[in-house]
């Protein structure tokens, strides 16, 4: 069994929190007390049905007011795979939560109301989909009861959507009609649409094959821990601890540290199982090396032929999600891999207009929830992919060294 | 940023579509899990883990092992004493911290009733007022950061907490301004007389960790497996007999086949009617289950709906 990060970004009048409900409940992951919790608040607040939204809605204010205001995880599973759904808001004001949410997802899921369409809302969630690179997209065209199942609807807003999702870098685009309500197409196939030939969604889901969206060519191994047990029995074990994030990694193979560039060989992989092989992201090993170089947090082992980019200027696209807004001249801290530095803000492109796909270029600061473009000059060199070729590797945040608050999430497009 | 000459231009194109390179979900979580205990560890001062003994501490523990062999776990282990405990519990632990070569600090609940810091809840239980013991126990050995068990499948506002979880100088949790977590990328930094509470198994559900338990082999009490045990009932939930729990005269005790699916305090944490005495049945059990182990073997945690998210602004895990 493996596990599918599942990202999914919407408003309560989309009947997402229903979507996830349906899913929850169709594959018995809704437990009998919550049920009952939920259905109490309902009928206290004097509901009509049982509002599948109040399991996702977790705070007390979210419940009082009926909205969602931050990323929630849900958890279920079928015999095939598990998943993690992180269930976002959907309107503009938390874009950042969104962000968040599909920062680590391998699907995501955007929904459109078959009665309205594509409204800006679902094209602002798919570009946000395609700008994290989240490999595989589903559009759910939600509500089809409400157009009488009618093909011609949902054929109209699928091609619509097509058309606008060529524009975007998406890989795997799936359009599925659907009533989450009902449970139309969810788990089970709807007898109310035979014209639709495709699986439902959580057949989908299940058999969406993800295992080839990680990066197994070029070897990335961002060092975290330097284990040095400093007892008797190994006294000259010296094992740089670090999560892979790209390629795959063999005893033997030879390698460089950078930034230094020194050279060496895998003397072995290990785990608290005993040595390995192989590694491959996203495993948590050691690596011994057979020479003794200076290495430490911070550091990156990669291939001598297949390296990142190793630059104090990077170009990124940037989310920003601090209260007072991001204006160059700025000076921030940068996290990226496991390597902190510090950051000038040299200069801001143009902010893009979530919405339309519109460059500012006069823009003069980047506000809480806008994405721009901006190069930076960091005090320490990066070791940088792009991020569409490494998600691990090409993701950074920025966090503010006054208050501490990360204020930023980074995305990078080139560094030299 | 170029590939290399001789690389492939997609980073996909070679890819196989063999099982080889594809990793388990339950060694997904571990590997994230581990990869958080290791930045804890790189990146804060004074850590120190949570342990009471209960089954997801005692797979955090082994999750630290894991993060550091063959090196020890290089933080001490906390343990904030109700003085309500299962023996066999505290034998574990006792025999864990022996075993890993680590350092036990124990706050006791016992005794801050006595110097009168806290005073005992009128139903006795000891889970809401050991908060304020686990506050000043980690003031007083200067932990900054607290590595916990937690899940977020435990609780609606469980659900909605970071891996990081910061709280200010009176150990509060303030939802509304949590820290995005994008990507891997967990930012560490605190300011003075603030605090963290690290939750590395944030994304394990019950039956997550019953099946890494049968996976790896990790001893847990035996509480936790099905016995024939002295019952009575009590507000529709049974509580085995034993030193803390002891039936009031017109509750009649009889046998029955229980086992323990939390270890919380020993006076109010009820048992479950069950069958499954090995690792494997009770994942089966778990698997199958329609109660939440919260809601059918914690008596405190059914007060009110946001129980919870009330005790966590309070500074409780």
């Amino acid at each position: 069994m493996d596990l599918l990060r599942l990202a999914t970004a919407g408003s309560v009048d989309d009947g997402k929190s229903t979507l996830i409900g349906r899913m929850l409940y169709d594959s018995k992951s809704i437990f009998t007390d919550q049920l009952e919790a939920i259905e109490r608040t309902s009928r206290d607040r004097g509901d009509d049905y049982t509002d599948l939204a109040l399991l996702t809605d977790g705070l007390r204010a979210e419940r009082e007011q009926g909205i969602t205001i931050d990323v929630a995880y849900r958890y279920f599973a079928t015999p095939k795979r598990k998943f993690i759904v992180a269930d976002t808001p959907g309107h503009i004001q938390y874009t950042r939560n969104m962000v968040t949410g599909a920062s680590t997802a391998d699907v995501g899921i955007v929904l459109a109301d078959a009665r309205k369409g594509l409204i800006e809302q679902s094209r602002r969630h798919a570009f946000l989909v395609s700008l994290l690179q989240v490999p595989h997209l589903v559009l759910a065209v939600n509500k089809m009861d409400l157009v009488d199942w009618s093909e011609e609807v949902y054929e109209s807003i699928r091609a619509e959507f097509v058309e606008f999702a060529s524009k975007l870098q998406i890989s795997d685009l799936t359009v599925i009609p659907m009533s989450a309500l009902k449970g139309d197409n969810v788990v089970e196939r709807s007898a109310n649409m035979p014209w639709y030939q495709g699986a439902p969604l959580l057949h989908h889901l299940e058999n969406v094959h993800i295992a080839s969206d990680r990066n197994l060519v070029d070897v990335r191994f961002p060092v975290q821990y330097v284990i040095r047990p400093h007892q008797n029995r190994n006294q000259d074990y010296r094992g740089y601890a670090g999560q892979v994030a790209g390629g795959v990694l063999k005893a033997g193979d030879e390698v460089v540290v950078l930034p230094s560039g020194l050279g060496t060989r895998i003397a072995g992989i290990e785990t608290a199982d005993g040595p390995v092989e192989e590694a491959f992201a996203p495993m948590s090993v050691v690596l011994r090396l057979e020479d003794d170089l200076d290495v430490s947090r911070g550091d990156m082992i990669c291939r001598p032929n297949n390296r990142p980019s190793v630059s104090q200027d990077i170009d990124a696209m940037v989310c920003w999600m601090g209260d007072s807004p991001l204006v160059p001249g700025q000076k921030l801290a940068i996290k990226h891999t496991t390597r902190t530095a510090r950051t000038l803000v040299k200069e801001l492109q143009y902010e893009l207009n979530i919405n339309t796909l519109h460059r500012n270029l006069e823009a003069v600061d980047l506000r809480l929830n806008e994405i721009g473009r901006v190069r930076l000059r960091t005090t320490s060199p990066l070791m940088a992919d792009e991020y569409r070729r490494n998600r691990a590797t090409g993701g950074f945040v920025l966090i503010d060294e006054a208050t501490n608050a990360t204020v930023g999430a980074g995305m990078i497009v080139g560094a030299e | 940023m170029k590939p290399a000459a001789g690389e492939e231009k997609d980073p996909m194109a070679r890819t196989e579509r063999s099982p080889r390179y594809s990793l388990s979900h339950l060694k997904t979580l571990e590997a994230e899990a581990i990869f958080i205990i290791r930045e804890v560890a790189a990146e804060l001062e004074r850590p120190a883990l949570m342990f009471s003994g209960g089954k997801d501490s005692i797979v955090m523990l082994e999750l630290a092992r894991r993060a550091f062999a063959p090196a020890r776990i290089p933080f001490p282990v906390l343990h904030i004493d109700t003085g309500h405990n299962f023996d066999e519990v505290l034998e574990h632990r006792d025999r864990e911290v022996k075993r890993l070569g680590l350092t036990l600090v124990v706050g006791s609940v016992q005794e801050a009733i006595d110097r009168g810091v806290v005073r005992e809840e009128p139903n006795g239980s000891r889970n809401r007022i050991q908060t304020a013991v686990l506050l000043e126990t980690a003031e007083k050995h200067g932990f900054t950061a607290l590595l916990g068990g937690a899940r977020r499948d435990e609780e609606k506002a469980r659900a909605k907490e970071r891996v990081f979880s910061f709280r200010d100088e009176f150990g509060q949790w303030d939802p509304k301004s949590q820290r995005p977590e994008v990507w891997g990328l967990y930012n560490t930094r605190v300011h003075v007389g603030e605090s963290i509470r690290v939750f590395p198994i944030s994304n394990w559900t019950e039956l997550d960790i019953w099946s890494y338990i049968e996976q790896e082999n990790i001893e847990v009490p035996s509480l936790y497996y099905s016995r024939r045990r002295p019952v009575f009932r009590r507000n529709g939930m049974l509580f085995a007999v034993h030193r803390f729990c002891q039936p009031r005269p017109s509750e009649e005790v009889f046998e029955a086949d229980v086992r323990y699916r939390t270890m919380g305090d020993a006076t109010l944490t009820a048992a479950v009617t069950s069958d499954a005495a090995t690792p494997a049945q009770v994942r089966e059990e778990v698997a199958g289950t329609r109660l939440t182990e919260r809601g059918a073997t914690r008596g405190d945690d059914q007060v009110s709906e946001a129980a919870m998210e009330d005790r966590k602004k309070e500074g409780y895990f």
